[in-house]
């Protein structure tokens, strides 16, 4: 541990924790854009500046390790003046189209100009501008909303491992782009999504579905796989409209292209809510009770005529372990055979 | 390149300038009369011809040296075809051709420079490794290796007081000690010739002049720090460089002081070449390295400062051409003799390139400290064209202006610094009345946004406006406030920018600002450019009592702007006029006005 | 070209290449970089695609799309602009009829590119005609050797 002080107050910190963290485990706030706990540091929206005493020039508060005795100003007016001007710089390379954005009350760069009360820039001139929609079924990318903060590409390789995208160009020019700027065409897990702090990235399935004030969230368990990601509900006018997942959670936020992207089958009028029985050729309607009997009653006659071995099982990888447990006991000490497997085991 | 007593030699200047001129004919020339000519036979000497590097003075390229008995003849601007009548009258008769021969001013453009690094640059063949040595060469790791320790090599180097020459000027001395200490394993060296100052070519003659003292160099630094494997990471536009650096490291790989064993010391240092692929921030050390890893050049934050996690995350030296190169000589010669040169704090010589309106542009090595007016006006000639100086920009993208009333500050690392410059890598523009500063820091900052890695948003976006408020001043679109929105947007995008590339991009802007306030003045609220450059700005017009009615600007005019009867005046018709100028450079009777 | 492409591989694994180094081999080879042997690399290597991509469109030495037969280089670097390489250029372009915004000439015999100093700046303007250096160079001399390949 390395004692520190930050904005006047002493605190006792890891070391080589950055004071990003130590701020962050003290309750001090520092303004970012470009970090995740989850990713490497990457020092590129220049807005966590803090000042060191001794140091000629303010250094970004994500990237630098603490050291013993270290005196750290988090904000004065100089460093809110640098960070003003970083908003505005960003605002006048930036569609500016809150009104319509899907982002809207859940955007960082928004929270940033709200709190900056930005309402003239002192900054304007020539703005990014890319005609092409990106064709792929999942993900809208509108890169004219993009801030450059490199977390979907360092998601998508540090954590996805896949680095479906890359910055491509450079300076104004840079962009965040499949190879050859074709359609994106990988996982699409979303973990992108889920970081970008703007509009730039949303999910196609959500587009036009409702505002933040709208959503009640609504914790569940994601129910395609036995991983059981947390997930969070999101809830417009009773729809699922979102899936999104705290990056609290046990799955540390992360989702696959299922959970996050395959929660359509829920408003589905094709989903299945009774057991059906098939009867003179016809799917029909039945209790639980009727069907649970007919089960019991089919497997019965089968194991009397041709066997325990005739009968297999196959479960699925959607139920719980202690789920799949039950079900191999039931096969092996209840109907008697070994035949039992699981979608999962290959 | 041994020379045998009553030799006779020739030396042609085969530097990127020498070849630019017709150098290589000029060599073919040469080895052809000796053949033909049966020279050898009627001197009855050796006569051999010998390709050398850069003396810094391409300007009056090909540059050739005739050596007859020890007596050195300098000639300039030698064409193939001047040959033959070199070979007979010179070499067979003994006569040199007089109206050939270099003025006073070649000799008063070497006189007031001290040469250390270059010492030896246009005076040996850079592809024979024994040219070299015939001068001393590799005497110097010699003596490390066997003599010294590596903790005394720094200590040497620290006494010396040698800066890095690539810009920032950390003590060279001190970064190796850190390396030293550094924990982890292996470590590396590494050699920054990536020269991205656009006007600037110190490093490109070192390597194309001299490049086994920039290998020596760097075999004895990784000496001292403990490297087994080193990088020279150089830029693909300097092929003639890359291709002679290669030669050098093949030669020294087979006379053993690089490679396994060296010299049968025990010590093992190998160098590869790393090929730049054009970006300026690839000059930025961490930029540097990922670049080397293969990746995008995009600079990430200090600390962890290279020398303690750099190359593949182990300890790394980055290091200067031009400061690697001063080593050996630093080594044969003794600390205290390094450090006689300069000043207190700024100790050694330092290489310029000195170009623009200088009346002899070129190479130059200076010791520091020595005052801008001497390198203008005893070294350079003066201006060109007779016309006043207005300003010398140093440290190139990075630095900023020197004016004219200040033309006899000492130029070390200090007192430019004081005076809103730096020393940087060298390079020093010349700049006189015609020369518009508001265009200038346009110049720059047009140079340093296309060159923003676009990591972090001051530079990425910061630059691009004020690229953009600088355009439409000269555009004559400046709005009153643009003066001081320039300036705070300078500073903030100097202290929130990542690296060292946005954090000088603006030193161009703010010293203009600070010498020059009132052109940007003019610009935005006389809508005038008073240099005359800013096309925007600029109207052309015929004074009616000049005008002969000669016809030839009417010719010349890609617009069609230019009316009136032969031998009547002319008139210019300003609507149509694109401004290009073409009328007024080719009026012979200066009738035609700019303003 | 898949001869090629296994050469260079080859070249690749032998001198502990990286993705540059690689790409400089592509585009040495053909004069830019075809998406194929890109995609081709990727897939030997196992290396993203976008890995390339990203450094493809980095750095200023390569290029997605083919170049002309003439590589006209022209430098701007600050002693060459002072020295007027601007005018060089624009009236470089004006000669070849090659549109703004483009490099190229339609007819893809000539490309013309600017570069930031190539270190020949005391014999600045500098133009480098398919490698060749020619200094002090002045608007008609650069006509007269353009035409000569024309
Ligand atoms: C944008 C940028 C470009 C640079 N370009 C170069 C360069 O071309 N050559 C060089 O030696 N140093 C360059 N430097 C400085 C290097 O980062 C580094 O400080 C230097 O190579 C260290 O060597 P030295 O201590 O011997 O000077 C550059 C720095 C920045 C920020
Ligand atoms: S991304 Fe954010 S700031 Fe940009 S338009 Fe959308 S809500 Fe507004
Ligand atoms: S959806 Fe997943 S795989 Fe696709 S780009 Fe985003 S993070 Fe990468
Ligand atoms: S798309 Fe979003 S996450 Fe990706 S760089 Fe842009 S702003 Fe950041
Ligand atoms: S200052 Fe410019 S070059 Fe440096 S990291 Fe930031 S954007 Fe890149
Ligand atoms: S400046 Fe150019 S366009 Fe204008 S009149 Fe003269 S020649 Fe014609
Ligand atoms: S959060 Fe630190 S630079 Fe972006
Ligand atoms: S090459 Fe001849 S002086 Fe530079
Ligand atoms: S500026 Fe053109 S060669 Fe250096």
């Amino acid at each position: 541990m390395v004692s520190i002080t930050i904005d006047g107050r002493r605190v006792k910190v890891r070391e080589g924790a950055t004071i990003l963290q130590a701020s962050r485990e003290n309750d001090i706030y520092i303004p970012t854009l470009c970090d995740d706990p989850r990713l490497e540091p990457y020092g590129g929206c220049r807005l966590c500046l803090v000042q060191i005493k001794g140091m000629a020039r303010p250094v970004t508060a994500c990237t630098t390790p603490v050291s013993e005795g270290m005196i750290v100003e988090t904000t004065n007016d100089e460093i809110e003046d640098l960070r003003r001007t970083i908003v505005e710089l960003l605002l006048s390379d930036h569609p500016n189209d809150c009104m319509v954005c899907e982002k809207a009350g859940d955007c960082t760069l928004q929270e940033l100009a709200y709190f900056y009360n930005i309402r003239k820039n002192r900054f304007y001139g020539e703005r990014r501008q890319y005609a092409e929609r990106d064709g792929n079924p999942f993900i809208e990318r509108d890169m004219e909303k993009c801030i450059l903060c490199g977390k979907c590409v360092r998601v998508c390789s540090e954590v996805q491992g896949v680095s479906a995208i890359e910055i491509a160009y450079r300076g104004f020019s840079a962009k965040v782009c499949p190879p050859f700027e074709k359609d994106l065409d990988c996982e699409f897990c979303g973990q992108c999504v889920s970081v970008c702090p703007t509009g730039a990235l949303m999910g196609k399935l959500s587009m036009g579905k409702g505002r933040q004030k709208d959503i009640e969230k609504v914790e569940s368990v994601c129910p395609y796989c036995g991983c059981g990601c947390n997930i969070t509900l999101h809830v417009a006018r009773n729809e699922v409209i979102r899936v999104s997942s705290r990056p609290d959670s046990l799955n540390e936020g992360w989702l696959c292209v299922k959970g996050r992207f395959g929660f359509k089958f829920n408003s589905s009028p094709d989903r299945l809510k009774h057991p059906l029985i098939k009867r003179n050729g016809r799917f029909e309607e039945a209790s639980w009770d009727e069907a649970l009997d007919y089960v019991a009653q089919r497997l019965g006659e089968i194991k009397d005529r041709y066997g325990a071995d005739a009968i297999a099982g196959l479960s699925s990888a959607r139920c719980t372990n202690e789920e799949n447990y039950l079900f191999q006991k039931f096969m092996r000490a209840a109907v008697g055979t070994n035949n039992v497997d699981h979608c999962a085991r290959y | 390149m041994a020379m045998q007593e009553g030799s006779i030699v020739v030396k042609v200047c085969m530097g990127t300038g020498g070849i630019a001129a017709g150098g290589a004919a000029v060599v073919s020339a040469f080895r052809e009369e000796f053949e033909s000519a049966g020279v050898r036979a009627s001197v009855e000497k050796n006569c051999s011809v010998h390709n050398v590097g850069c003396r810094g003075f391409c300007a009056r390229d090909v540059l050739v040296d005739v050596i007859v008995g020890g007596e050195k003849t300098t000639y300039e601007y030698i064409k193939s075809d001047m040959v033959p009548r070199i070979v007979e009258e010179h070499i067979l008769q003994g006569r040199p051709i007089e109206e050939w021969v270099v003025k006073e001013d070649y000799h008063t453009f070497h006189e007031k420079q001290v040469k250390v690094v270059l010492s030896d640059c246009g005076e040996v063949d850079p592809e024979d490794i024994e040219s070299y040595v015939g001068r001393g060469g590799y005497s110097a790791l010699e003596k490390v290796l066997a003599t010294m320790t590596p903790e005394e090599t720094i200590g040497l180097i620290k006494d010396s007081g040698l800066r890095g020459r690539g810009g920032a000027g950390f003590p060279a001395g001190l970064k190796w000690e850190f390396a030293r200490k550094a924990a982890g394993e292996p470590k590396y060296l590494i050699c920054n010739a990536d020269e991205g100052d656009p006007g600037a070519f110190m490093d490109r003659s070192i390597i194309e002049g001299n490049p086994h003292s920039v290998i020596e160099g760097m075999v004895i630094g990784a000496y001292a720090i403990g490297a087994r494997k080193g990088y020279v990471y150089i830029r693909a536009e300097y092929p003639l460089a890359v291709e002679r650096l290669q030669i050098a490291l093949d030669q020294a790989r087979r006379r053993r002081v690089l490679g396994d064993d060296i010299g049968g010391r025990g010590f093992d240092f190998d160098i590869r070449i790393k090929l730049g692929a054009g970006a300026f921030v690839c000059g930025e050390e961490t930029a540097l390295i990922a670049s080397i890893e293969g990746n995008r050049g995009m600079p990430r934050a200090k600390p962890p400062f290279p020398a303690q996690k750099g190359l593949w995350g182990k300890p790394t030296v980055i290091n200067n051409v031009e400061t690697l190169a001063n080593v050996p000589y630093i080594v044969r010669n003794g600390a205290g003799w390094f450090a006689q040169f300069g000043t207190e704090k700024s100790k050694g010589t330092k290489v310029f390139a000195l170009t623009g309106k200088v009346k002899n542009s070129g190479l130059i090595e200076v010791p520091l400290g020595i005052s801008l007016r001497e390198i203008i006006y005893d070294i350079g000639g003066g201006i060109e064209g007779g016309r006043r100086l207005k300003a010398v920009q140093t440290g190139g993208p990075s630095g900023g202006c020197i004016t004219n009333e200040m033309i006899d500050i000492a130029v070390d690392y200090e007192s430019l610094a004081k005076a809103g410059s730096i020393v940087g890598s060298g390079g020093m523009v010349v700049m006189d009345e015609t020369d518009c500063m508001v265009n200038i820091a346009k110049y720059f900052l047009e140079f340093t946004q296309a060159e923003s890695c676009g990591k972090c948003v001051p530079c990425r976006i910061g630059t691009k406006r004020l690229l953009e408020i600088l355009q439409r001043i000269t555009d004559g679109r400046g709005r009153p406030g643009d003066v001081e929105l320039l300036e705070k947007l300078s500073n903030d995008v100097r202290s929130a920018s990542l690296c060292g590339l946005g954090q000088t991009a603006p030193n161009p802007v703010l010293s203009t600002l600070r010498y020059f306030r009132n052109e940007y003045e003019a610009h935005i609220h006389e809508k005038r450019c008073p240099a005359g450059v800013c096309k925007n700005l600029l109207t052309y017009s015929i004074l009616e009592e000049f005008c002969k009615g000669c016809t030839m600007c009417a010719r010349v005019c890609p617009a069609g702007a230019i009316v009136g009867e032969k031998k009547k005046p002319h008139k210019i018709i300003e609507e149509i006029c694109v401004k290009c100028g073409a009328c007024f450079e080719i009026c012979k009777f200066k009738a035609v006005k700019k303003g | 070209m898949q001869e090629t492409l296994e050469k260079i591989l080859q070249t690749y694994h032998e001198s502990e290449g990286n993705v540059i180094s690689l790409l400089q081999e592509i585009e040495e080879s053909f004069g830019y970089l075809p998406e194929d042997a890109i995609n081709w690399f990727s897939e030997q290597l196992d290396i993203p695609p976008s890995r390339f991509y990203g450094i493809a469109t980095f750095y200023a030495q390569f290029h997605l799309k083919p170049r002309g037969e003439n590589i006209i280089t022209a430098c701007c670097g600050t002693a060459c602009h002072v020295k007027g390489a601007e005018k060089l250029i624009n009236s470089l372009m004006r000669e070849l009829q090659i549109p703004s915004g483009e490099d190229t000439s339609e007819d893809r015999k000539f490309t013309v590119e600017k570069v930031n100093c190539v270190g020949a700046c005391s014999i600045a303007p500098v133009v480098i005609i398919n490698k060749e250096v020619h200094g002090k160079m002045t608007a008609d001399r650069l006509m007269k050797e353009i035409r000569k390949i024309k």
